[in-house]
């Protein structure tokens, strides 16, 4: 088990440079620093100050380490839109995210396993049709239509909840129902055919006719197996939620990492958007890994190959 | 029901609904056991007989429908059994059951210590340490060495002979009464299959259990077997005492099906029966009997009316209407075991193909870190094949088989040494020129015929690739090819899913024939295929030999068809060829030991015997970790110190290479 987390650490720890790379290099060879934070009409001189202020001029392999470093010291820089530190920009903004991506992620559970697992027990029945129709349903309802008539219905026609904003845990309700329905087909979907699977499979006849049946079944004998593929895709899922919520933070106007990405790159805060981006990348290399990790405890065959 | 019985079936159906209509799978069967005896039932794919044991306990699929009059176990009724009292009160308590596949039946994220306890505490209050020592005592028993650590591992640890030993151990963890075994040994390889059988009737007796005993082998159940149930379509047709039944078989079908048993008759080199035509379909209704349209001795009266079930005395049935003619519509191949095949060629004059000196080694790098590890998977292989004789190669499975065919087909290329064909090296012919004169057969006709082809564009693929004719004459070809392996015309535009299995190794054998090549390598032809289709490819192939001058290597682990076909045999383990001659000399006095327990372990119909103890000590080694000396000293009876400390080298014995220490006198040690 140990060489597997060091292996999979390790190969993490690759993919991370790969992209802090690249994240880098985007800014720095697609387009010319300097100018941009001129602005595009600046005289040339302007820019070229510019340049030597920031530093620009150097090599870039310096320019790399030298970002990569403060990085790695919790120093993002210092934004030029907002003029502050990122690392605070992102903390104030973060909170917000990750309670609401945590809650989504909740939501989706709570919805899409037992509907999933009970579907999958009666395949064809009517708790299988309901299951799917709302699968199906849940995919073609676009996230923010169904925010506005969540904030229609328990806002305004029956004011349970706030519109907008990020006050209170009341705030959080209907943006993590909306956000974590949006993952509910997905899991549903994989939960359903992943336990039908697991359950038409030898070892649970085995299982049967050693006299396991109902509850202890599908929890002592299929749940593990089926898990498997529900553990990454939760993952993928939670990531999402977390670099991408986009369109939920602005419908309930939550200051989120989703809108203050969006806010950067409309102002061309260049050193915002370039840790945003590291820190949405790393937030999915960290999940997969995280996921890889939990697959291996539950799965010897990965624990031990 | 009398007392001596502990199970009574009487007029069990089983229904499977389809899309369209529904299968009949079983078609109300009555059934008697008697305590501590062994039923065995047999019967072809799609007889119905994994159907009945399924339905004992209710264990069908989820879709199937059950129906009995009774199902009389230990005078408890189980028709009207609930899941739950199935569940809480016979699975697993009272009846075992093992199945067919031991690499998918054993729950892979769990460790076997878990899956064996578990099967004891969920029926009865113990504790965990008592139901620990249970397993301990009975993976010890079924021979699993160390079995204290065994119970840490997990599944994907063993191989599959240790996995079946580790179901039988876990169907015995609460002593049941009934223990049935669905297909116990198919899916092993012939030592280890001897190996567990002997060790079910041991453990049967020590237990005092009743078993029902589910195989498609004849073999297997002549030994094992008290009384058999021969199915056919979803019935029994005939059932008794297993030597009155093998025997003196009273239905046309069991008479048939023992025909296409190669050596059933003593004799080799006859053709065997074959039963034409195939399995009725099994959805609606059969009128008259399921067997008629394939039967020698069918009447007018047979596809008319139910045929009845007659008994010569108790416990012996038969159902048919024993029509006095000889003559009916499946006459087509005849007559069965009567004349010798082949006009005897001069066969065997001239060496055809050369492996000389062959070594193979890969490195296999475990993990994305882990070192590269050497795996021989064929150390100095020598062996030539004479113009139209049948050379078998016999091995069990990862004893270098496939490697070695897939290096004389050019496919793979050998570390060292090399393989010529009529004195060319194949390393040196070009691919195409290679392929026009080496082609293969495959094991599993599901799977190596493209599913998206017509029969005809599948036979004549290697024409067009060729570039050989135009497309009139390659369709000409075709046609003829087809008439020759048996093909009817009308499959031309089929695709190979709408083909029964037979018809398409059929198609597959016409397509390895259409360049005309001079060596055909066949792999396993007949393994998935049931024995009276088996027959028929036989047949089929030795006449094919005869009629094209062919000639063949034949890779099998079935010795009965060794028995039948082969010319020479040559004998693989671990690599090595450890012993290589004439049939009878090799099947009939083996010299190397390991010959000696293949043979033993042979289980061919003889009712009255029992399954002999192969006598071979732990389960095929792994091939990355190669014993020193001899190869096979680890599992050798006989081994003494030399054997471990240095490897033989080939000898020339009686006309027999062979590869031991100890040929000239392990033959009477190992009699002794």
């Amino acid at each position: 088990m140990l060489n597997y987390i060091l292996r999979r650490g390790l190969m993490a720890l690759l993919v991370a440079l790969t992209v802090s790379f690249g994240t880098f290099a985007l800014f720095h060879f697609a387009t010319d620093p300097a100018q941009t934070i001129a602005g595009e009409d600046a005289p040339q001189e302007m820019v070229d100050d510019i340049r030597e202020q920031y530093g620009f001029d150097r090599p870039v392999s310096v320019q790399y380490g030298d970002w990569l470093g403060s990085a790695l010291q919790g120093d993002f820089g210092q934004s030029y839109f907002w003029k502050q530190p990122v690392v605070e920009l992102i903390k104030e903004h973060a909170k917000v995210t990750i309670v609401l991506a945590l809650s989504a992620l909740g939501v989706t559970i709570l919805i899409a396993l037992p509907l999933g697992i009970s579907a999958a027990l009666k395949p064809n029945s009517w708790v299988d049709r309901f299951a799917l129709s709302t699968a199906v349903s849940a995919q073609a309802i676009p996230n923010f239509w169904l925010g506005l008539m969540l904030i229609i219905l328990f806002s305004v026609t029956f004011p349970i909840f706030p519109v907008s904003g990020d006050a209170t845990w009341k705030h959080y309700v209907l943006p993590a129902l909306v956000l974590g329905a949006s993952s509910v087909p997905a899991v549903m979907r994989l939960t359903r055919t992943g336990l039908l699977d697991v359950l038409s499979s030898d070892y649970i006849r085995t299982a049967r006719a050693k006299g396991f049946v109902g509850y202890r079944l599908i929890l002592q004998q299929a749940m593990r197996n089926a898990l498997l593929p529900i553990v990454s895709v939760l993952a993928v899922q939670l990531g999402h939620k977390l670099g991408g919520s986009v369109v939920t933070e602005s419908v309930f106007s939550m200051n989120g990492l989703g809108r203050l990405a969006v806010e950067s790159i409309f102002n061309s805060d260049i050193p915002t958007v370039q840790s945003l981006i590291l820190i949405f990348v790393l937030t999915f290399v960290l999940l997969t890994l995280a996921a890889d990790l939990i697959n291996a405890w539950l799965d010897p065959r990965i624990r031990m190959g | 029901m009398s007392t001596a019985s502990i199970l009574d079936i009487q007029d069990l159906s089983v229904d499977i609904p389809t899309d369209s209509s529904t299968l009949h799978a079983v078609r109300g069967i009555s059934l008697e056991l008697n305590r501590g005896e062994t039923l065995g039932i047999v019967g072809e794919s799609g007889s119905g007989k994994s159907m009945t044991a399924l339905a004992l306990m209710n264990l069908l699929p989820p879709a199937a429908r059950r129906q009995a009059s009774c199902i009389d176990f230990d005078g408890s009724d189980l028709t009207h059994a609930t899941e739950r009292e199935l569940a809480s009160k016979i699975r697993g308590q009272r009846i075992g059951m093992i199945f067919q596949e031991p690499m998918t039946s054993l729950n892979p994220v769990y460790s076997i210590g878990r899956q064996l306890k578990e099967t004891m505490t969920l029926h009865r209050k113990v504790s965990d340490s008592e139901a620990e020592k249970r397993a301990i005592y009975l993976l010890e028993r079924v021979g699993l060495p160390d079995p204290a650590s065994r119970l840490k591992q997990y599944p994907h640890e063993l191989s599959g002979g240790q996995r079946q030993r580790v179901m039988i151990a876990m169907a015995l963890m609460n002593e049941p009464e009934l223990l049935i075994a669905d297909e116990p040994t198919t899916a092993l390889d012939v030592t280890i299959q001897a190996q567990i059988l002997h060790l079910l009737r041991d453990l049967q007796r020590e237990f005092g259990m009743s078993m029902i005993l589910i195989t498609h082998d004849l073999g297997v159940v002549s030994r094992a077997a008290d009384n058999i149930a021969v199915m056919y379509a979803g019935d029994i047709v005939e059932t008794g005492k297993t030597a009155e039944v093998l025997e003196n078989p009273r239905h046309p079908y069991t008479k048939e099906l023992l025909e296409c048993v190669p050596g059933y008759r003593g004799k080799s080199q006859q053709r065997l029966g074959a039963i034409p035509g195939i399995v009725p379909a099994m959805t609606g209704e059969i009128s008259g009997c399921a067997f008629a349209s394939r039967c020698p001795r069918a009447a007018d009266v047979c596809t008319t009316t139910n045929p009845p079930t007659k008994k010569l005395h108790e416990g012996r049935y038969f159902v048919c209407h024993e029509p006095e003619t000889e003559q009916g519509e499946g006459t087509a191949e005849r007559p069965v075991g009567s004349e010798r095949i082949g006009k005897n060629h001069s066969r065997g004059a001239e060496a055809i193909l050369a492996v000389e000196h062959v070594s193979c080694t890969f490195s296999v790098r475990r993990g994305l870190f882990g070192k590269r590890k050497p795996l021989q998977a064929l150390d100095d292989v020598s062996l030539t094949l004479n113009k139209g004789e049948v050379l078998a190669l016999v091995g069990e499975s990862g004893c270098g088989k496939t490697t070695l065919t897939r290096t004389i087909m050019g496919l793979q290329a050998p570390s060292t040494g090399s393989v010529s064909l009529n004195g060319q090296r194949i390393g040196n012919l070009p691919p195409m020129e290679r392929a026009r004169m080496i082609q293969p057969i495959f094991q599993d006709p599901y799977s190596s015929l493209n599913p998206r082809k017509t029969i005809g564009e599948i036979i004549a693929k290697p024409l067009v690739v060729h570039g050989i004719g135009s497309s009139h004459e390659q369709h000409k070809r075709v046609r003829d090819m087809m008439e020759l392996v048996g093909l009817p015309s009308r499959v031309f535009n089929s695709y190979p899913d709408q083909l029964s299995g037979g018809q398409r190794q059929r198609a597959a054998i016409g397509r390895a024939l259409i360049l005309n090549p001079e060596v055909v390598i066949c792999d396993e032809p007949t393994s998935a295929l049931d024995v009276s289709v088996q027959a028929q490819i036989l047949n089929l192939l030795l006449d094919l030999r005869d009629e094209l001058d062919l000639t063949y290597l034949f890779v099998t682990h079935n010795l009965s068809v060794v028995q039948h076909m082969a010319d020479r045999v040559a004998v693989m383990y671990l690599g090595e060829i450890v012993e290589c001659g004439e049939r009878d000399q090799v099947m009939s006095s083996p010299k190397h030991p390991y010959t000696h327990a293949l043979m033993d372990s042979a289980l061919s119909i003889s009712p009255g015997e029992s399954v002999p103890d192969p006598g071979l000590s732990g389960d095929f080694p792994n091939p990355m970790n190669r014993p020193g000396g001899c190869p096979f000293h680890p599992r050798c009876p006989i081994a003494e110190q030399q054997c471990r400390e240095e490897a033989p080298g080939p000898e020339l014995i009686d006309n027999t290479l062979v590869q031991c220490w100890k040929a000239k006198t392990a033959g009477s040690q190992l009699k002794s």
